[in-house]
């Protein structure tokens, strides 16, 4: 029946959450630590395991509705995971996007800026753990907070950005390399963004109030 | 992997009189398992579930053509015992309808008739059954009161522990809560549920959204073709079949 319904759909959920958690912890783990080996990790075994559980997910949600037409809490839950399901398959092939550059940066002289990207991929990487606790607690405060961490995000992807620029203008034998490195910069960045599509997916969950487009302004 | 079949139903076309109710229907219904036969009035589908335990021997004028097998072995073969098939093959009605005598005598019944008479052996199957129909604690303490003095889903689940205390293997639920309220729909449908951890149950209805809820597996007739079997899950989010795709989303039923 519909309880039991949602609880596999909520452990279905946990488990994608966990494997797209590690594929970017290993893509950053890699660049830094020049391991082309856990680059292949994500791209190769674990994007076609995160593309599986998009699809089962989907199906299964589908299937609830259904069979089930959930009402209420019930109903927000089961629209939520859907979308849910979304964003971390949109963060699978961030961690992929980041894994291809990656590769292409690793087999060739470093670059100054990489020394932020780790700091952002951190902060990133917290707010998509912290938006799956506030999840599994269906914890709307603990989401709320995980919103306030994407000002954190933005600001060192512009100070990337910046630093970028000015290396470009000086060494123009950098110029793709820069790229890449923007591109995991940016691919950080829409980490953190979906993270926060988790926090208010989780609100809506909780307290039925719908706060997209609303940070900065009283949520 | 597919589950074993307990009845394997082969072009079945079925007749009253003239008029022909089925048309050569074919399905499986698998082993400790839920299926649902569903579809508009007049679709055959309560034919279909009665030919089951072979209820519509007794009407005068009925026909049939085709096989059902049950356990692999032909449910119509002279050697079958009718009634011991309707003791492994239970069945419950659209309105409850408990023997105007006491809860307990409603349970004891059926075993007293077989001839058992072992007072602690039949309470022990008393308890139990009203147990497995979730109906124990409500009646514990009044088995001694007429069954008619129970609510109408009280009613139904004291059949479903009848049915229960022979101990059948199949049990066939025919529209069981058009009588019913939500609530004790709810109830009954949770026990459909639980009850098919250890018996295979067919359910006739015309209620999808029940169908949806209850059963693995979902045959769609209409007009007395069955149109479409298959999992519950794939039939109400893709069906095959364009009929069962309108009687679902509200086009003709």
């Amino acid at each position: 029946m519909l309880p039991q319904k949602i609880s596999e759909l909520k452990k279905r959920l946990i488990e994608y959450a966990t494997l797209v958690e590690n594929m970017i912890d290993r893509s950053i783990k890699g660049l830094v630590g020049k391991n082309e080996d856990l680059f292949y990790e994500v791209m190769k075994r674990d994007e076609p395991r995160a593309n599986n559980f998009d699809r089962e997910i989907d199906e299964m949600c589908t299937e609830t509705i259904a069979q089930f037409d959930p009402l209420a809490r019930d109903l927000r839950m089961v629209l939520m995971i859907l979308k849910m399901n979304k964003d971390l398959e949109r963060m699978a092939d961030h961690a992929v996007n980041i894994s291809e550059s990656g590769l292409f940066l690793i087999a060739r002289p470093m670059l100054r800026p990489l020394d932020l990207v780790p700091r952002m991929a951190e902060t990133a990487s917290a707010m998509l753990k912290d938006s799956i606790s506030a999840f599994i607690q269906e914890d709307s405060d603990t989401a709320r907070k995980v919103l306030e961490k994407d000002k954190i995000v933005d600001d060192l992807g512009d100070r990337i950005l910046q630093e970028v620029t000015a290396f470009m203008k000086e060494e123009h034998d950098g110029i793709k390399r820069s790229l890449h490195l923007m591109r995991i910069a940016h691919n950080l960045e829409r980490i953190a963004d979906l993270s926060t599509n988790i926090c208010e997916e989780v609100i809506y969950i909780v307290e039925g109030k719908d706060i997209k487009h609303h940070h900065g302004s009283e949520i | 992997m597919e589950p074993p079949k307990v009845f394997e139903i082969e072009n079945l076309s079925s007749f009253y009189g003239a008029k022909q109710v089925l048309k050569k229907v074919s399905l499986p219904i698998y082993e400790k398992s839920v299926t649902s036969l569903m579809g508009p009035s007049g679709c055959g589908k309560s034919t279909l579930i009665r030919c089951l335990n072979r209820m519509n021997d007794l009407v005068g004028n009925f026909r049939m053509e085709g096989k059902i097998l049950y356990k692999s072995k032909d449910l119509f073969s002279k050697d079958v015992d009718v009634t011991n098939l309707r003791r492994e093959i239970g069945m419950v009605f659209q309105k409850p309808n408990p023997f105007p005598k006491s809860i307990y005598e409603n349970i004891a019944y059926g075993l007293k008739i077989q001839g058992i008479s072992n007072r602690e052996y039949l309470d022990g199957v008393v308890e139990e059954s009203l147990e497995r129909a979730a109906l124990w604690e409500e009646v514990k303490d009044r088995l001694r009161e007429s069954a008619l003095s129970l609510s109408g889903g009280q009613q139904q689940r004291l059949c479903i522990a009848r049915a229960l205390a022979v101990k059948p293997r199949v049990i066939l639920f025919d529209e069981p809560c058009s009588a019913l309220d939500p609530i004790a729909t709810a109830k009954i449908e949770e026990l459909i549920t639980e009850l098919k951890q250890n018996y295979t149950i067919a359910i006739v209805t015309h209620n999808t959204a029940q169908a949806a809820r209850v059963s693995d597996h979902t045959a769609f007739l209409f007009l007395g073709d069955m149109i479409e079997f298959g999992t519950t899950a794939k039939m109400f989010t893709v069906p095959k079949d364009k009929r069962t795709e309108e009687y679902l989303t509200g086009k003709f039923g």
